[in-house]
């Protein structure tokens, strides 16, 4: 199936009980096949066509609190539109799942692959998990609730897709059993729900002397903290479904690895095959490859790159004024514990391709170490 | 469980006297106990109570709910003042 | 002498909205018929403040606080939540401001009472951005003085005429939509009861003196709210499966006698009270008309 199907799937064995939604492509697809579910009723959920992705995430922010399961998905400038309502969720302390299948932003206009989307929203109080294949994309859907509805954490989940390269192209996918899956995640008991024997104010002002700040440190902390709960977790659902969702982190042919790549999502299929071959050639080369975004992977990666001569951190999205997001993320985790020098490459914005020859030009950069590249298949004007 | 933004807390036990320049008074022999300052009230400082020594002249209002004012929660706005068909409540300056 | 209003209050005293606030009243009414049967939702407006500081608040119903642009959404998230549950017996109200209702959340509004949503909507009218500081929105009217309409040496009021939010609702078709205002409080508690015994999407326009945002004294919140009325300035209108009726008050007041109370039209001259009395009644035959058609 394709990746949107998956996700749909995954909507699907997690009960979910209301989905708010508007159309926005490369998103389309699943919120298409849930609304046929719900119209054959094969899956028992509310269905609100909203006019909007701000409207999408403010009625299933609202349908959470009521204490019902709730999704949503989108993508590029609908997930843009969303960012207050993101925050809103987020603040309410909301185990809200959505997708997000990752687009580039406009202008010029491009619906195709790239991760600026999701980056711009990675301070937004949601956990993030970018996927590389359809299964995962799956997966991440019940494990992400799983995640979210822990009592100690209880904050949003966001599941990364690559537009079209995941969303539209079709791969092997195991349904997972809908009992096992139901079991696993039953219902959900929301304890901060609306309650009307005890009326309350859900998000009223809190003024300087208030707790305000206090809140977002339980945020922050409960974000930082969920590390072990989410490694646990998923050796749980590992073992549950049979299945082969990496940690935090992916480490990929790393254990005597001089040189190595950190990559997100679908483009590390690419950067996989292409470090087979260069094995093959006897080149000490591996991956590392981030699962969870948020909470940030950092002691996973301090652990992976010690050694390492050289690492490139690869960002398939972009920041303006500074290096990307990615590398000041892991430059931040790795200072004052592990000295490797690295390199930042921009790829495969706006959906153009990253190559296996690609990856054999940044490796040999990394190798040869003189001059430093930043962008990579771009065109010298 | 997390910190949550989360209100339970009852705001009655706030006192906004402070807020008032002028304060209602009422004058129970001129009152109808018509409960119209009730109504209009936008602070819920006007109480109904029955009270045997809010006495009106009138024996057919002793008997009836009087209007008595929370003078905790009145802001003194005075729509009490202006709607009263019976000009049974005046505004009277609070001391400084 | 039996209350022409239910007793129970769901509003609690300790609120902190101003004296004489007209938006508390529309609060305290609306919750009087709604019951403790009812979830909330309020954007961004007075009322977002008005329930008191954390850890405080001061109704007796759950209130959920969304994004400006959010309540229309949200009592449409509301609704469904409580609908999956089975809980088609709860109400669910938005209770938003003319800014979140007539400007930025004017797309969720539309939205939600074209998807048809068993919903009551619940714009308190006062006329401006009020929590803000009293900036101009597009129900504030024609005339009025605010802090980014200023007057100044130029004249500088608002010079376009108010945005009728239930007119809109009513082109929308939507089942009950009705006009209300504090000054009429048996009259506001009916409609609220008549909007809770129909199902599907409601909406109700209830005009809220501001005594700072207007500039009248806080004692004649009620006075301001009954002369909007009688003066036709803001008429009270019923519309129901298609049929629109129109109020005639018993008594009726001059313009003036409406406008002179508020501070925010006291700069205006003759010609332009002009303008508004001209508008006033071509709105008041407009309505009559719709009313016979």
């Amino acid at each position: 199936m394709t990746g949107n199907e998956a996700v749909a799937a995954g909507v699907k064995l997690s009960n979910v009980k209301v989905i708010a939604a508007y159309p926005i492509t490369p998103q389309t697809t699943i919120v298409e096949k849930l609304a046929e579910m719900v119209a054959n009723g094969e899956l028992n959920s509310k269905f609100i066509e909203v006019e909007s992705e701000h409207s999408a995430m403010s009625a299933v922010t609202a349908s959470e609190m009521t204490g019902v399961r709730s999704f949503t998905a989108s993508s590029s400038h609908g997930l843009l539109y969303m960012h207050e309502a993101l925050h809103w969720a987020a603040g309410m302390r909301l185990p809200l799942v959505m997708t997000v299948v990752n687009r580039a932003i406009g202008p010029p206009w491009s619906i195709w692959g790239e991760h600026t989307d999701s980056f711009n929203q990675k301070d937004t109080g949601w956990l993030q998990m970018y996927c590389e294949t359809n299964q995962e994309a799956m997966d991440s859907i019940l494990l992400g609730y799983k995640i979210a509805e822990n009592n100690k954490l209880l904050l949003p989940v966001m599941n990364m897709l690559d537009a079209f390269t995941l969303s539209h192209t079709s791969e092997p996918v195991e349904v997972r059993s809908h009992s096992t899956a139901a079991d696993y995640l039953g219902e959900l008991e929301l304890e901060s729900k609306m309650d009307f024997n005890n009326p309350a104010g859900y998000g009223s002002i809190v003024p300087p002397d208030g707790p305000f700040m206090e809140m977002k440190k339980d945020m922050r902390d409960s974000m930082y903290n969920a590390t072990n709960a989410i490694k646990k977790e998923i050796t749980t659902f590992n073992d549950l479904f049979n299945a082969e969702l990496p940690g935090l982190t992916e480490n990929f042919m790393m254990e005597d690895a001089d040189y190595a790549l950190i990559t997100l999502g679908a483009i590390s299929s690419t950067a996989k095959y292409t470090i087979r071959k260069l094995r093959e050639r006897g080149q000490k080369v591996g991956l590392i490859r981030l699962y969870f975004y948020r909470p940030f992977p950092g002691e996973e990666i301090v652990k992976a790159v010690k050694g390492l001569k050289g690492l490139g951190v690869v960002e398939r999205n972009l920041s303006f004024g500074q290096r990307g997001p990615t590398f000041e993320d892991v430059a931040t985790a790795l200072y004052g514990r592990v000295d490797v020098p690295m390199r930042n490459y921009v790829v495969g914005l706006g959906g153009r391709d990253v190559r296996v020859k690609d990856y054999e030009l940044m490796f040999e950069n990394l190798v040869e170490g003189n001059n430093e590249i930043e962008w990579v298949n771009v065109e010298a004007r | 469980m997390p910190f949550l933004p989360i209100t339970y807390a009852s705001t009655s036990t706030k006192i906004l006297s402070s807020w008032r320049t002028s304060k209602p008074v009422i004058d129970y022999t001129k009152c109808t106990r018509c409960a119209i300052c009730w109504k209009f009230c936008p602070d819920v400082a006007i109480d109904l109570v029955v009270d045997s020594r809010l006495k009106s002249p009138n024996e057919k209002f002793s008997s009836l709910e009087a209007p008595s004012i929370d003078y905790d929660h009145c802001k003194g706005c005075g729509i009490c003042e202006t709607e009263c068909p019976f000009g049974a409540i005046e505004m009277v300056r609070e001391e400084e | 002498m039996p209350l022409t209003i239910p007793r129970e209050e769901y509003m609690e005293q300790g609120h902190t909205a101003c004296a004489g606030c007209g938006a508390a009243l529309s609060m305290r009414y609306m919750l009087k018929a709604a019951g403790p049967k009812t979830a909330l939702a309020i954007p961004a407006c007075c009322w977002s403040v008005v329930p008191g500081e954390f850890p405080a608040t001061n109704l007796k119903v759950p209130l959920l606080y969304t994004p400006f642009a959010a309540a229309g959404a949200a009592i449409s998230g509301l609704r469904e939540g409580l609908d999956a549950q089975g809980k088609e017996d709860y109400n669910v109200f938005a209770f938003a401001g003319d800014g979140g209702t007539a400007d930025i959340g004017l797309q969720g509004l539309s939205a939600a009472m074209e998807r048809g949503h068993n919903v009551i909507y619940i714009m308190y009218d006062n006329e401006a951005y009020m929590n803000t500081g009293i900036q101009r929105s597009g129900s504030t009217p024609y005339g009025a003085w605010t802090t980014t309409t200023p007057v100044g040496m130029k004249r500088d009021f608002k010079k376009q005429n108010k945005k009728f939010v239930a007119d809109l609702m009513i082109a929308q078709n939507v089942p009950y939509v009705a006009t209300a205002t504090i000054g009429y409080p048996e009259d506001l508690e009916r409609k609220i009861s008549i909007a809770k015994s129909i199902k599907g999407p409601k909406f109700i326009q209830i005009l809220s003196p501001c005594p700072p945002g207007w500039y009248h004294n806080s004692a004649d919140t009620v006075k301001i709210s009954r002369l909007a009325v009688e003066s036709k300035v803001f008429p009270l209108y019923e519309f129901r499966n298609g049929k629109f009726s129109l109020f005639k008050p018993g008594k009726t007041a001059r313009l003036t006698d409406y406008l002179s109370l508020q501070g925010r039209f006291a700069h205006l001259k003759d010609d332009e009270i002009k303008v508004i009395e001209e508008s006033v009644n071509e709105r008041w035959s407009y309505l009559l008309k719709k009313e016979q058609s």
